[in-house]
């Protein structure tokens, strides 16, 4: 326990020492959040969607948490040779405590971010509808975080160097935050784009988290609990196997 | 005498490239062990599978009679390292990373708190503790990475390269330590340099890695008698050759050149 602790600190440690990086990475989701949110916000309107800022804010959230834990988990590549990943591979401790003590890290650093997304949406106009069901958003953006920190690590198990880096950005990333209902409703779409969204995981991540704090889920919040939680239980099995096996 | 570290007809490739190719040695309980060889001899990889990092392609280890291959554990419990490339943590403090390094180990708090507070204190970074490592310079991250090496009071040290790029002072500094802790908890020292000079005061022993082959052992006064040279670096350029080796490129070394680019 005290390992998966000292990991985890680890992360949280870095995260808030790094100012910069914090405020750079809220960048993105503000200016979307703006320029969509205000651009958009008046056809939306006339469209009959209603408010889209309260429509866009969950999306805009998963977006961030999204980044932040593709990112931590990707870290592990510098890490790898240079940081502290060595240092930890050849102490006696199982590669599987390692794994999670630094996914459960990203995964809180990624919540956090995903918190402080919120709490500029709160200020730009976005209000959610329901005290109790906000809490329940926390769950979400946690499954979240997991998963994509998850998925981050057990891409940077397999890649050797930063190469690859724009690759995952414009071919994963992205199509991941584009296809997911973050940004428009899934209701009505043309059929490749809908079958595209429903095998999304951040789909359900969305969906989850807009049914929580504005109501109105699209595959019903049971549905993404339940994906969520078990593409998430999947993920960190495949990380930690594939974490499992690197060798430097 | 109990042998620490026993190598067997140790072989790894790399696709086709022989990187280390069927060498064998053993290295003696409270011995200076000295690993030389130019660029790209097979070092590195060498001590990365003694230290459970890489998977032997064919032969045996055994370090403090256990196999790195199968019980990880208790061989990664007997050692300690200093990589040759910094492996510190820049966003933690000095304090946190011997800390870190304490708690990874399984040193119980008080005694874990009495030796980062010796160690930090012996390598003259006890003012520093609480200053980001990213701030410190080669030489005292070096210093901290030997020190970090030695909290959990390791049977046998790994130092690969552990003296690059450091000033005599402290180069004379660390060894005068280090050698006091080999005499005083017989604590076997396995390390790599490309000082010549420093092999031939400190090591007991050396064996001479080249292109994945060890071509001799022996003491230093060993190898100066047999090619018939009075310096340690002589007998090695003797038996080594004076062709300048190139190393390929490593995807992994770009990345650092390209980290020196970005960061500071």
């Amino acid at each position: 326990m005290q390992i998966i602790y000292i990991l985890w600190l680890r992360q949280i440690k870095r995260y808030f020492r790094s100012r910069a990086r914090i405020i750079g990475s809220l960048g993105q989701p503000l200016l979307l959040l703006l320029a969509l949110g205000f651009g958009f916000g008046p056809i939306y309107e006339k469209a009959g969607g209603g408010n889209y800022i309260q429509f866009l804010a969950p999306g805009i959230i998963s977006m961030g948490i999204l980044f932040t834990a593709v990112f931590s988990g990707i870290e592990i590549i510098w890490d790898k040779q240079f940081g502290f990943l060595k240092e930890t591979l050849v102490a006696p401790v199982s590669r599987l405590k390692i794994m999670i003590g630094r996914t459960l890290g990203g995964g809180t650093v990624a919540v956090i971010q995903g918190i402080i997304i919120f709490i500029i949406s709160l200020i730009v106009g976005f209000r959610p509808m329901n005290f109790y069901l906000l809490l329940l958003s926390f769950v979400f953006m946690a499954l979240i975080a997991l998963f994509f920190t998850a998925l981050g690590t057990a891409i940077a198990s397999v890649l050797e160097d930063m190469q690859g880096f724009q690759l995952i950005m414009n071919f994963l990333l992205m199509p991941l935050f584009f296809l997911s209902g973050a940004l428009f409703p899934l209701q009505g779409l043309p059929k490749a784009i809908t079958a595209v969204a429903s095998i999304n995981p951040l789909s359900y991540g969305v969906d989850g988290l807009r049914g929580t704090l504005v109501n109105g889920a699209h595959f019903g919040l049971l549905t993404d609990f339940f994906v969520l939680s078990v593409i998430t239980i999947v993920m960190l099995i495949i990380g930690s196997f594939l974490f499992s096996k690197i060798e430097i | 005498m109990n042998i620490m570290i026993k190598v067997e007809n140790l072989t790894k490739k790399f696709n086709d490239f022989i990187a280390v190719d069927n060498i064998s040695f053993s290295v003696n309980k409270g011995e200076i062990f000295a690993f030389l060889g130019p660029n790209g001899a097979g070092k590195t990889t060498t001590i990365r599978m003694l230290t459970t990092l890489l998977k032997p392609t064919s032969g045996q280890v055994l370090i403090n009679n256990s196999d790195p291959v199968k019980e990880e554990n208790s061989v990664r419990r007997s050692f300690g390292i200093v990589f040759q490339d910094p492996s510190l943590d820049d966003e933690l403090t000095a304090q946190e990373n011997m800390e870190f390094h304490g708690v990874l180990y399984d040193v119980p708090k008080d005694i874990r708190r009495k030796r980062i507070e010796e160690l930090l204190k012996f390598v003259e970074l006890w003012d520093r503790k609480n200053d980001l490592v990213k701030n410190f310079s080669g030489g005292m991250k070096r210093r901290l990475e030997v020190a970090r090496g030695l909290v959990h009071h390791p049977k046998i040290l790994f130092l690969d390269e552990p003296t690059l790029g450091l000033d005599p002072q402290t180069r004379s500094h660390i060894w005068n330590y280090i050698k006091n802790l080999n005499k005083e908890e017989r604590m076997t020292v396995f390390f790599t340099t490309h000082y010549m000079e420093e092999a031939d005061k400190v090591a007991q022993k050396i064996a001479i890695i080249d292109h994945g082959k060890i071509i001799v052992k022996g003491t230093p006064e060993e190898l100066k008698q047999q090619t018939k040279t009075t310096s340690l670096e002589e007998a090695f350029l003797a038996f080594t050759g004076k062709t300048i080796r190139e190393e390929e490129i490593k995807p992994i070394e770009r990345m650092r050149i390209r980290r020196r680019i970005f960061r500071h």
